[in-house]
């Protein structure tokens, strides 16, 4: 087997790395990037442990191959805080108690970050459907919905402030991921 | 094993029939990565056919509608033309696994994928959709239901893939819609299922009808029986009756845990009026 050499973009970084032809962009992340957010619940689509974004659209790193991101841009739940600063969605999930054993987190925090950079006023039940790709089997859910709707509150009186920065919500890009 | 992305759909063909091996196509990955994961497939070449141009866009044409085979559902669910064209066959594709899965997978995946549950295959055979088969000798046109041969299994020929979905031009009053039973609200296998596309005459009289049915035979089931038992009504419940009696003689069903033979039986027949009560709504009926 040779390795297929694949140039990309991970939280804005370029990145490069070889991997095998079968290998998924999970195991890229963790064990080549040294990126271990992204976790493997399931490995087959199921759990959402490993959400990130390519090209803006949610997906699960177990169900793409680490070959295809050439000239992608990935995101990961490492890219999500500015610096020191937490995201909104971060500090809330901590605020609510959104967590137990955390395993789930990192996709919960993709997935919802995903939602809110396409709607930032989503109703519980929208919330509800955005997160039904990801499970938690320790929270019961309703901590992180509120979570999610707290981050949603924050993310909005943020940018009601001239003075704050506005985070550009970036559209999917037409490309399937 | 390698892993191809060639940018014309002859390159993908060349590379598929030039493999001595078994050669895959990669489209959304949502069913061939879990089975590649599960050792359940070992290709010789991957032919990923996300960076073919030809293959990337939902185009409106004079007879209708082109779905290239490298579209995502989420991005078919995005299309408003497309929507409010075949309302039926977006939602059927939009109910396909969760935002994870829909950023990835496609309509043409679940069709070759050739599970008798593919969510998007009943609204498709409802719509006449057509697949765009290109192979070593050249294209060829075949309606959607004549793609599946079995569970797993299709009538695609050594190096031959799909390269787009048509769906035909919608005329006067038309609509349709899908509807499947799960036990949850959602990311579960459909129990079974009912797609329904009509056009309506006079007077909101059906003129023209097709209804499928999936996950109650080992292929999606066109049953003419029950266009036929609306075509010239008003769906009134004697007709809907008919439909649904005309839909039940057409299953045969697998018994599991999931779902019972009566059971699937008898809500494939519920399910093929209530989503023939929806198309007819949307037809402005
Ligand atoms: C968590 C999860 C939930 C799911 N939920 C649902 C659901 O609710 N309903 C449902 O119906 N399915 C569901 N699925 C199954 C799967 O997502 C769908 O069948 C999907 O549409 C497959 O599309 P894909 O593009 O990902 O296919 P791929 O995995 O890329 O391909 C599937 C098969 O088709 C072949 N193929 C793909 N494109 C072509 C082409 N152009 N020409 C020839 N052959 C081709 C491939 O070689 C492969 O054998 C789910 C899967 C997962 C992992
Ligand atoms: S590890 Fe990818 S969905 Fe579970
Ligand atoms: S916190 Fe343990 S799985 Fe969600």
């Amino acid at each position: 087997m040779s390795g297929v050499h694949v140039s990309t973009t991970i939280n804005g970084d370029a990145v490069e790395f070889v991997c095998q032809p079968g290998e998924v962009l999970l195991d890229v992340l963790r064990n080549r990037v040294g990126l271990t957010g992204a976790k493997e619940g399931c490995g087959t689509g199921d759990c959402g442990a490993c959400s990130v974004t390519v090209d803006g659209r949610l997906v699960c790193a177990c169900l793409v191959l680490g070959a295809e991101v050439e000239g992608r841009a990935v995101n990961t739940v490492e890219g999500m805080a500015n610096g020191n600063q937490l995201h909104p969605l971060q500090q809330k999930f901590i605020e609510h108690a959104a967590l137990q054993c955390g395993i789930c987190t990192p996709g919960f925090l993709v997935a919802a970050k995903a939602l809110l950079d396409r709607n930032s006023d989503p109703t519980e039940e929208q919330i509800r459907y955005a997160l039904a790709g990801n499970l938690c089997r320790c929270t019961g859910y309703d901590k992180i919905v509120r979570a999610v709707q707290a981050a949603a509150k924050d993310l909005a009186v943020d940018a009601t402030k001239p003075a704050a920065k506005k985070k550009a919500t970036k559209k999917p890009s037409k490309k399937s991921a | 094993m390698r892993y191809e992305a060639p940018t014309t759909t002859k390159d993908a063909v060349a590379l598929l029939s030039k493999t001595k091996g078994k050669g895959q196509v990669l489209a959304g990955g949502s069913d061939l990565l879990v089975r590649l994961k599960g050792g359940f497939v070992e290709p010789e070449v991957i032919v990923d056919i996300k960076r073919i141009p030809a293959m990337q866009a939902v185009s409106k044409t004079a007879s209708g509608f082109k779905i290239g085979a490298a579209v995502s559902c989420a991005q078919l669910g995005e299309n408003s033309a497309l929507k409010k064209a075949w309302p039926g066959v977006v939602e059927a594709a939009n109910l396909i696994g969760s935002d994870q899965i829909q950023s990835r997978c496609t309509v043409v995946g679940n069709l070759c994928n050739a599970s008798p549950a593919a969510d998007s295959v009943p609204a498709m055979v409802a719509a006449k959709a057509k697949a765009v088969v290109v192979g070593p000798k050249g294209k060829r046109t075949v309606p959607v239901e004549d793609v599946v041969a079995g569970p797993g299994k299709t009538t695609l020929k050594a190096g031959e893939l799909i390269e787009s979905i048509t769906l035909p031009a919608r005329k006067g009053k038309s609509g349709d819609a899908y509807l499947r039973f799960i036990p949850r609200t959602e990311m579960d296998i459909a129990v079974c299922s009912a797609g329904v596309s009509l056009t309506l005459g006079k007077g909101g009289v059906v003129a023209e009808a097709r209804v499928a049915l999936g996950a109650v035979a080992p292929t999606v089931v066109l049953v003419p029986a029950a266009a036929k038992a609306i075509i010239g009504t008003k769906l009134d419940d004697d007709a809907l009756a008919a439909m649904a009696a005309a839909c039940e003689a057409a299953c045969n069903p697998i018994d599991d845990k999931r779902g019972t033979v009566e059971f699937r039986t008898e809500v494939a027949g519920v399910l093929a009026k209530r989503a023939a009560k929806i198309a007819y709504q949307r037809a402005g009926g």
